[in-house]
């Protein structure tokens, strides 16, 4: 949202947000003299930011801690010889709570059963910067490992000491120490009994190569999965605690609204029913959700509204916007790509644009907040805890290790729970109900409107290739959508690549994929176009212009399963296919479409993609992942698209933004590359990017033509 | 203005107290604590509050709590049996069919209903009768497995 005074941009390589917190609340005189009276320090001091993490600048109250080196702050080993792992990553539906729980019973010796995971608690969990970027699989997961080793080397060390001989001769697993020499052993519960929660990991603490792994590397179903078939599992939405009130806001009627007059002289006092006003805010909290409304539909508000640009001259806007480009790290030359242009062969420029998209996840944002005291507690469904913890902690003027930020395993996210909204609104009604729970649940229009998206963009590519195919120059220009995925994985020695700043429209952020997909989307398409140009099948034009094996890989996999290249074996029929590289793992994607121009149909009759990102940690955890991106990619590729105007979002409803259902899902075929040689990589992502450029290539070899925007309507184009 | 209604839901009787135009899914979830069934829209395009009335699956959002006591409710907290799973919930479990799973409580009632109307429903059917429950994971061919393992289950356990 933007407001008057402040220019908002995106951190294009992390894709972070830098907005402010939807509100900020001043202290009360008295709530003031309560907290600076007692002389407690308010903002902790940045300290070393750990390479563990990834992490995400923002302009208030983030901060980076060191991650813990003791064992017992990732680890509990217990008598019973139950081990728990503590890891501040979030369980949003990639099923972390699974994969981890596996790498620690791997890793330690233990029995799958007996290994549990305390995910995403700021009290109890080891500071963690977000779930976000895939990063648990390459950061946290190994970390665990590293945790469960050293642990484990103890075991050994203790049980040798008692017996008096050597670790090496001793043999863990099964959650017991063995000596095969005369048979006996020790259960882990029972040496663990000494605390050693304080060693730390050694150099010498050696974790088990993929090649070895027992527990990780295989198919265990979701760990809890029992409490999601019988709805017993607690959603933060699903959460009642004793004396809970329901929250609700009044939004204003466009973004960057101010409100300019508030009267309440005809809301009735209700016993439970309190209304709270301060600056912009407008909330109340009540025992019924409809109590809440009606309090808040009692009140006569004005707000001023500032005028805004709509979606039908977004493109536009964003390309004429553009801030002259200051930093380095946003441009990548090589070579010259005017010489690459004059000893072209074929050149080829176009523009592509891609449509703000919204992350929809179904169960929208919802805090439950409670007061005791100076100290605050939010259950909230968030990728973020420990940030969220921080802008709590700043924006109601309490020391951080006074707020606690649980998050209940949560009903998916996609990149859209970075924000602290619900948990400061949820807070700021708690903190005028004296103790009591207060719950707040966005609604589906809210959740579509004051959320954030996916940001627009514009694309501009120019590009030339040699009479053999050989690209010659390469130029690529992002605008506002990111950086993410903007390198070419493709050999060429001219290039110049760089992405353009330009102040934020709508509220943008985060999204599965970052702008990898809008990136692929223009890259990929493009390829094609020179393949087409070049007379070259674009399967052996990528070939031609690529070395990185890896690559290689995931595109020969599919194609022999795809059987590219097709002959066609109807009229309307088409082939495409798209590959890429980020984050650590590789993907390919071939498409198959059928275009049925008398009825004006379009259908995306098949998908096959082979995906590669190491040492697979869950095969079966991966495919859902794999797949699930794969459909959610065909929502962005074929016809999500916010609409908006005036600051309002225009189709803020399941019925007028569309999603992927049954009827939209081709046969799809995932194919996972499993390299144990290669350390693990995160997976929630790069599955996705490659979708919307496969199925547009495929589009174009049906019938000849080409789209350049996301979303692609195809249907649109048929006369 | 509130009324005295009484609702049966998973074979026991409840009496509450509320407007009669109140949809039942608010009735469900914040009065009862049945909060397996899930607000995902308020407008009946998720799917996601999806309750047996009558033995039939209907959106919780869209019938109001005065319509719904007329006819026995069954949430997804009255599925099992005496701690058995039923074979729909069985389908979901061994098939893996959830991410996240906040779709989950929905699509196994709005499977259970299909497969009573329809024991043998061909891929197609299940498309055309899934079709208004979102999943956003996009976990849909799983979720088409599940219901057609549960079918085969249910035909053996009738054999």
């Amino acid at each position: 949202m933007n407001k008057a005074g402040e220019t908002l941009f995106l951190e294009p390589e992390r894709y972070e947000f830098r907005a402010l917190p939807m509100h900020q609340f001043a202290l009360g005189r008295r709530e003031f003299f309560k907290i600076f009276g007692a002389g407690i320090a308010v903002f902790a001091v940045a300290r070393d930011v750990s390479a563990m993490q990834e992490t995400a600048p923002a302009p208030h109250g983030f901060h980076n801690e060191e991650l813990p080196k003791e064992i017992g702050a990732w680890l509990h080993i217990g008598e019973d010889g139950m081990v728990t792992g503590f890891a501040g990553k979030a369980e949003i539906g990639q099923n972390v709570r699974t994969s981890l729980a596996q790498t620690i019973a791997d890793e330690l010796g233990v029995a799958f059963e007996n290994v549990r995971m305390v995910l995403g608690d700021t009290a109890l969990t080891p500071f963690d910067a977000g779930t976000f970027g895939s990063r648990t699989t390459p950061t946290i997961t190994p970390q665990l490992r590293k945790v469960a080793a050293a642990a484990r080397d103890l075991l050994l060390l203790k049980a040798s000491k008692q017996w008096n001989t050597q670790p090496e001769k001793l043999v863990a697993g099964d959650g017991k120490i063995t000596d095969p020499s005369s048979g006996k052993f020790l259960r882990y519960g029972e040496l663990a009994r000494e605390n050693f929660g304080e060693h730390q990991p050694r150099a010498e603490d050696s974790v088990r190569p993929a090649s070895d792994w027992t527990i990780a590397g295989k198919p265990i179903p979701k760990v809890d999965a029992r409490e999601f078939v019988t709805g017993a599992h607690r959603y933060s939405t699903d959460l009642r605690p004793e004396g809970m009130l329901y929250g609700k806001v009044l939004r204003p009627p466009s973004f960057g609204a101010t409100l300019i007059s508030y009267d309440d002289s005809a809301a009735k006092p209700l016993a439970d029913v309190v209304l709270v006003h301060e600056g912009d805010f407008v909330g109340a909290a009540a025992p019924t959700v409809a109590a809440a409304e009606q309090a808040l539909a009692s009140l006569h508000v004005e707000w001023k509204e500032v005028p805004q640009i709509s979606d039908q001259e977004i493109f536009s806007y964003l390309k004429n916007s553009a801030l002259p480009s200051r930093e380095e790290r946003f441009r990548q030359i090589k070579g010259s790509v005017a010489d690459g242009l004059a000893a072209a062969t074929h050149k080829r420029d176009a523009t592509y644009t891609c449509a703000y998209i919204a992350h929809a996840p179904l169960e929208p944002r919802a805090a439950v907040a409670q007061w005791t005291g100076d100290k605050l507690t939010v259950w909230m469904g968030t990728q973020r805890p420990f940030a969220v913890r921080d802008d709590l902690a700043s924006i109601f003027h309490v020391p951080e290790k006074n707020v606690r930020v649980i998050v209940p395993d949560t009903g998916s996210a996609y990149g859209g729970k970075h924000t602290s909204d619900a948990g400061l609104e949820a807070g700021r009604l708690a903190r005028a109900v004296a103790g009591r729970p207060v719950k707040l649940v966005w609604t589906r229009e809210e959740e579509f409107t004051w959320a954030y998206f996916r940001p627009a963009g514009v694309i501009e590519v120019k590009s030339g290739i040699a009479a053999d195919g050989k690209l010659t120059a390469w130029e690529f220009h992002n605008y506002h959508s990111g950086m993410s995925g903007i390198e070419t994985p493709y050999v060429v020695s001219n290039q110049s690549i760089e992405y353009h700043q330009v102040p934020l429209v709508l509220r943008s952020g985060s999204y599965r994929g970052l702008a990898a997909t809008a990136n692929h989307f223009a890259r990929e398409t493009h390829m094609d176009t020179l393949a087409r140009a070049a007379s070259m099948d674009p399967l052996d034009f990528r070939m031609k212009n690529l070395a990185d094996d890896r690559m290689r890989a995931v595109l020969e996999a599919g194609a022999k399963a795809f059987g590219w290249p097709r002959q066609k074996t109807g009229e309307g029929q088409g082939f495409g296919v798209a590959a890429g590289y980020e984050k650590g793992s590789y993907v390919a994607t071939f498409a198959e479409i059928f275009v049925d121009r008398k009825a004006g149909a379009v259908q995306v009759k098949k998908l096959v993609e082979v995906f590669e990102c190491g040492a697979i940690v869950n095969p079966d955890g991966l495919r859902n992942q794999v797949v699930g991106a794969m459909i959610q990619g065909l929502g962005g590729a074929l016809f999500e698209a916010i609409q908006f105007e005036n600051g309002r979002i225009t189709n803020p409803h399941f019925s007028t933004y569309r999603l992927p259902r049954f009827r939209d899902v081709p046969e799809i075929e995932a194919i996972l590359l499993d390299r144990k040689d290669i350390p693990s990589a995160g997976a929630g992502e790069t599955p996705i990017m490659a979708i919307a450029p496969a199925i547009g290539n495929a589009f174009y070899d049906a019938i000849r033509v080409r789209l350049t925007g996301l979303p692609l309507q195809l249907e649109r184009y048929l006369a | 203005m509130a009324s005295s209604i009484s609702l049966e839901i998973n074979g026991k009787h409840y009496s509450v107290n509320y407007p009669p135009d109140t949809p039942l899914l608010y009735v469900l979830r914040d009065e009862l604590g049945l909060t397996g069934t899930k607000y995902g829209c308020g407008e009946g395009m998720c799917g996601a509050c999806t309750v047996l009335l009558g033995g039939t699956a209907r959106r919780s959002c869209q019938i109001s709590v005065s319509v719904a006591a007329s006819r026995p409710i069954t949430t997804i907290e009255g599925l099992e049996n005496n701690g058995q799973l039923h074979p729909v919930q069985q389908a979901f479990l061994d098939a893996g069919a959830f991410q996240c799973a906040y779709c989950t409580s929905g699509m196994i009632l709005g499977s259970v209903s299909l497969l009573q109307l329809n024991p043998h429903p061909t891929t197609e059917q299940i498309v055309q009768s899934l079709q208004g429950n979102l999943c956003r994971c996009g976990t849909h061919p799983r979720i088409i497995e599940a219901v057609q393992r549960a079918a085969g289950k249910m035909q053996e356990r009738v054999k």
